[in-house]
């Protein structure tokens, strides 16, 4: 019962995380936002009994991309300019 | 790209040697839990990158150098590549799992149904993790050092 829950809230929580990333005018913002998503979907990985896609999921996704991300907004410009 | 805060870098130096624990265990026990090379060696360089960016690229780069870096990643290649060698070698056939029931390095056949895990399993196995583990640590950091590399020469042209 806990766990079908749990099947339910976890793919509403990522798709609530991608939205924030995509319509977040701070990039740093956005940027946790991916890690978040990339987080949860380890989380649903781990659910799902493949445990070994979780680690690699949460190592490369949440870790790996983040700081390569973080590295390229700090040489360039912070905030989203207005379309 | 310079550094950040104190807080930060004392923080992620305080996090720093638990994140390298944690891969180097899971590379170790690959063959008897969930992981292996890639898994492990994926979380140590996670931690790697953490370092670099709160340090900053001009710190790190005074300390390793991707020179380095590509020989320790090639090493683990040729590492992997020589065991399976190996295997030819002593045994019958490529990728032949000779140290296996020779109850030295990683040798010992564990009885049918124990269910204790004995982490001196697996013969060829572990040592084939720790190359993978290697070149996974080191090839992950590398692209990570050459990307902070990159935007420090942008920084400099302007």
């Amino acid at each position: 019962m806990i766990l079908e829950g749990i099947h339910i809230i976890l793919p509403i929580l990522i798709v609530v995380a991608a939205a924030f990333a995509v319509l977040m005018k701070d990039l740093i913002a956005a940027a946790i936002a991916v890690a978040a998503m990339s987080l949860l979907l380890s989380l649903e990985f781990y659910i799902l009994q493949a445990p070994d896609v979780a680690i690699a999921e949460a190592g490369v996704g949440a870790c790996l991309t983040t700081a390569i991300l973080v590295i390229a907004i700090k040489a360039t410009k912070r905030m989203e300019e207005d379309a | 790209m310079s550094g950040m805060s104190k807080i930060v870098k004392t923080i992620s130096g305080i996090a720093f040697p638990f994140i390298t624990i944690y891969g180097l265990y899971i590379i170790a026990h690959g063959h008897l839990t969930p992981g292996g090379g890639f898994q492990g060696g994926a979380i140590v360089a996670s931690g790697c990158a953490m370092i670099l960016v709160s340090y900053g690229s001009i710190w790190t780069m005074n300390r390793v150098r991707e020179k380095n870096l590509s020989i320790l990643e090639s090493l683990g290649a040729v590492c992997f590549i020589l065991l399976a060698l190996l295997g030819l070698g002593f045994g019958t056939v490529f990728f032949n799992n000779f140290l296996v029931g020779t109850n030295s390095l990683f040798g010992v056949v564990p009885a049918v149904g124990s269910g204790l895990a004995n982490i001196n399993t697996g013969g060829v196995i572990p040592l084939m993790n720790f190359a993978v583990g290697l070149k996974v640590i080191v090839g992950l950091f590398g692209i990570v050092l050459v990307m902070a590399y990159a935007s420090r020469t942008k920084e400099g042209k302007k």
